[in-house]
C-alpha cells in the first residue's frame, strides 16, 4: 500500500513543525524518516497515523484520501518510543486489542495472536503483563499488537530510542527480518543516521520541518544533495568551500600536492582504520579516517604541518565557492 | 532514637484527635447496655433518617462519579476557553462553606429565588424536601471524583489512548477499556471520599431541609436533633453508626486493593 503526502504544512503556535512537505511511498518499502530532534519527522508520522490534523495538504494512503479520516478507520499500524502498552492487560490482551475491537471471532483471535507472539518470538510470555518484560520483549509486543489487525502501513516513532545499544542493534536486524517476511509498507522515525543506514531501503532526510533529500542510503552518502545531508548523514570535514567525507582525504607530506595545511592533533587507532585529528591552517577542526597500512607508510607524528589532498569534494553554496576560488 | 521519636508523635497525635473521640462515642453508647442503643437506633424517626441519608448518598455518589470523571477528562485532555476557570470552580466546594451552600440554595429555589417560581408553578416542593437535599450533597461532595482522577490522568498520559485508536478502537471503545480501567483505583478513591462526604454532610443540608422530623432529617440532623432534646444516649447511637459506615468504607477499601494489585 503505497502513501503520498502532499504539500503537507503543520504549526504548533508560532513553531512550524512541517513546512509544505511532500513524500511518496512505494508499497511495501521500507522507509526511514531521519533527521535531527525538532525536525517535524515524527509530526509527519502522526499526520500520517492521523493522531495529528495537518493545517495544510493531503495524505493519501493506497491512493485515497486519507486526511480526513480518524485514526481508528486508516488501518495504520503505529509504535511509540515508549510502547504505549496496556498496563491493565497481559501481552495476549495486549496483542488481541485490535481484533476484538473489530469484533472478530474469539477462535480466530486466539489463533492470530498466538501467530504474531511466535513472530516477535513472545511465544512463553502470553499472560505476562507488561511490567513484567524488559524494554526490547515490551517494543516487540507493542509490534505485534500494531500488526494484528493485518494494517496497510506500519508506522514506527523512534522505535529503539529508549532500548540500551545492544538491544537497539539485536531488534534493528529483527524489523529488518520481519520486513522481508510481513511486507508490510513500514516507515520508521529515527534521529540515528546508522539506524537508518542499517535498516532502510529508502531515507528521507527531514530538516526544519521540511525534506532535504530522499534517496537510497548510498544515493544519500555519496550524491548528497544539500549540505545539511552531507553532514548528517555520514561524517564531514569542511575544506575551504567545499565538504570532504572523512575517508576522501588522503595526506601528504609535499606542499606541491596541492593539498590544504594542517597540524597533526591525535592520532586514534581504531583497528582495521585510524582516525587522524588535525587542525587545518584556517582554524578549522579536521577528522581524517584512513587505513592502518596507509597511516604506518606515510609515518604520521603529533604535532607534524602535512598537506590534506582531496580525493573527492563537493561544494553547495556557489557563493562562497566563488569567495574562494 | 528520631524514628521512635516520630512514631510516638504520629501516634500519640492520631490518638488523641482521632481515636479517643471515637472510642468515646463507642463508650458513651454502650455505657447502659446494649439495649438502650438498640432502641435508640430503632425508633421509627431514627430509620428514616438513615434511609434518607442512604437515599441522599445513593443518588449524589453516582451523579458525582460520572460527573466528576467527565470534567476530569475535559481538563487534562481538551483545550478550551474557560478551561482554567473550570478547574477552579471545581474546588469552589472545598472552599466555601456548606452553610453558605445552603443559604444560596435557599436563594435560588426559594418563593422569590431565581428557579423558586418555575418550580412552584409546576407544584414541584424543592426546599424542606428531598431535591434540594439532594442538591445540596451534590454541591458539597462535587470535587473528590474530579480532584483524584485529574493527577492520574495526567501521569498516565495519553498514548495508550493514542493507540488504541490506531488499533481501531472508536471513542467509546477507547473510554471503557483503556481509561477507565487505568484510573480505576482514582475513581474508586474519589467515590469513596465522596460517599463518606456524602453521608456526613450537615451544614448545607441543615439550611435547606427544614429538619422536619421523620420527612426531612438525615442521619446527622438526627444526632443534632437528639442532643438537643437531651436524649445523649440518642446522639450517640446514631453517631456511631455514622462512624462505623466511615470505618466500614475505608476498610473496603483496603481490603479490595491488594486483591487487585497481584492480579
Amino acid at each position: 500500500m503505497s502513501i503520498q503526502v502532499r504539500n503537507v504544512s503543520k504549526r504548533f503556535n508560532d513553531f512550524v513543525a512541517l513546512d509544505d512537505v511532500s513524500l511518496d511511498v512505494e508499497g511495501g518499502a521500507l522507509t526511514a524518516l531521519l533527521g535531527p530532534s525538532g525536525s517535524g519527522k515524527s509530526t509527519l508520522l502522526r499526520i500520517i497515523a492521523g493522531l495529528e490534523s495537518p493545517d495544510a495538504g493531503e495524505v493519501y494512503i493506497s491512493g485515497t484520501d486519507a486526511t480526513e479520516v480518524k485514526p481508528q478507520k486508516r488501518n495504520v499500524g503505529f509504535v511509540f518510543q515508549h510502547y504505549a502498552a496496556f498496563k491493565h492487560m497481559t501481552v495476549r490482551e495486549n496483542v488481541a486489542f485490535g481484533l476484538k475491537v473489530r469484533k472478530q471471532p474469539k477462535a480466530e483471535i486466539r489463533e492470530r495472536v498466538s501467530e504474531l507472539l511466535r513472530l516477535v518470538q513472545l511465544e512463553g510470555f502470553g499472560d505476562r503483563y507488561p511490567a513484567q518484560l524488559s524494554g526490547g520483549q515490551r517494543q516487540r509486543m507493542a509490534l505485534a499488537r500494531a500488526l494484528a489487525p493485518q494494517p496497510d502501513v506500519l508506522l514506527l516513532d523512534e522505535p529503539f530510542g529508549a532500548l540500551d545499544a545492544r538491544v537497539r542493534a539485536e531488534l534493528r536486524a529483527w524489523l529488518r527480518r520481519l520486513h522481508e517476511e510481513v511486507h508490510v509498507t513500514t516507515i520508521f522515525v529515527t534521529h540515528d543516521q546508522a539506524e537508518a543506514m542499517d535498516v532502510a531501503s529508502q531515507i528521507a532526510v527531514m530538516n526544519a520541518g521540511h525534506i532535504e533529500q530522499v534517496g537510497a542510503p548510498t544515493d544519500l552518502y555519496d550524491e548528497p544533495e544539500t549540505e545539511f545531508v552531507m553532514r548528517f548523514v555520514g561524517d564531514a570535514n569542511r575544506i575551504g568551500a567545499h565538504w570532504v567525507r572523512p575517508h576522501d582525504l588522503d595526506v601528504s607530506h609535499d606542499a606541491r600536492d596541492g593539498g590544504v595545511e594542517a597540524i597533526v592533533d591525535r592520532i586514534s587507532h581504531l583497528g582495521f582504520d585510524a582516525r587522524v585529528d588535525l587542525t587545518a591552517a584556517d582554524g578549522e577542526p579536521v577528522s581524517i579516517q584512513i587505513t592502518r597500512e596507509r597511516l604506518e607508510q606515510i609515518e604520521l607524528e603529533h604535532g607534524q604541518i602535512v598537506w590534506l589532498v582531496p580525493l573527492r569534494r563537493r561544494a553547495f553554496d556557489p557563493e562562497a565557492l566563488l569567495a574562494v576560488d | 532514637m528520631p524514628r521512635l521519636g516520630l512514631r510516638s508523635v504520629a501516634i500519640l497525635y492520631l490518638t488523641a484527635i482521632l481515636v479517643a473521640p471515637l472510642g468515646l462515642v463507642f463508650y458513651r453508647t454502650f455505657e447502659h447496655g446494649f439495649a438502650p442503643a438498640w432502641e435508640a437506633l430503632t425508633t421509627p424517626e431514627t430509620l428514616h433518617a438513615f434511609k434518607l441519608t442512604l437515599i441522599i448518598t445513593l443518588i449524589a455518589v453516582p451523579v458525582n462519579t460520572v460527573f466528576g470523571v467527565i470534567c476530569a477528562l475535559a481538563i487534562v485532555r481538551q483545550r478550551f476557553p474557560g478551561k482554567g476557570v473550570l478547574n477552579a470552580f471545581i474546588d469552589l466546594p472545598l472552599a466555601l462553606s456548606p452553610v453558605v451552600v445552603g443559604l444560596a440554595l435557599f436563594l435560588l429555589y426559594g418563593r422569590t429565588g431565581w428557579f423558586g417560581g418555575w418550580f412552584e408553578q409546576h407544584d414541584i416542593q424543592v426546599l424542606f424536601a428531598l431535591p434540594s437535599m439532594i442538591l445540596a450533597t451534590i454541591f458539597v461532595s462535587l470535587p473528590f471524583v474530579a480532584r483524584e482522577v485529574v493527577p492520574t490522568l495526567r501521569e498516565i498520559g495519553d498514548e495508550q489512548e493514542q493507540a488504541a485508536r490506531t488499533l481501531g478502537a472508536n471513542n467509546w471503545q477507547t473510554f471503557w477499556r483503556i481509561t477507565l480501567p487505568s484510573i480505576r483505583w482514582a475513581v474508586i478513591y474519589g467515590v469513596i471520599l465522596t460517599t463518606a462526604r456524602s453521608l456526613g454532610e450537615y451544614g448545607a443540608v441543615a439550611v435547606v431541609s427544614g429538619r422536619l422530623q421523620g420527612q426531612t432529617e438525615t442521619a446527622t440532623l438526627r444526632v443534632q436533633e437528639r442532643y438537643e432534646s437531651f436524649d445523649v444516649a440518642g446522639a450517640y447511637a446514631v453517631s456511631l453508626v455514622l462512624a462505623l459506615l466511615a470505618v466500614g468504607v475505608l476498610l473496603a477499601m483496603t481490603l479490595v486493593r491488594p486483591k487487585e494489585e497481584t492480579a
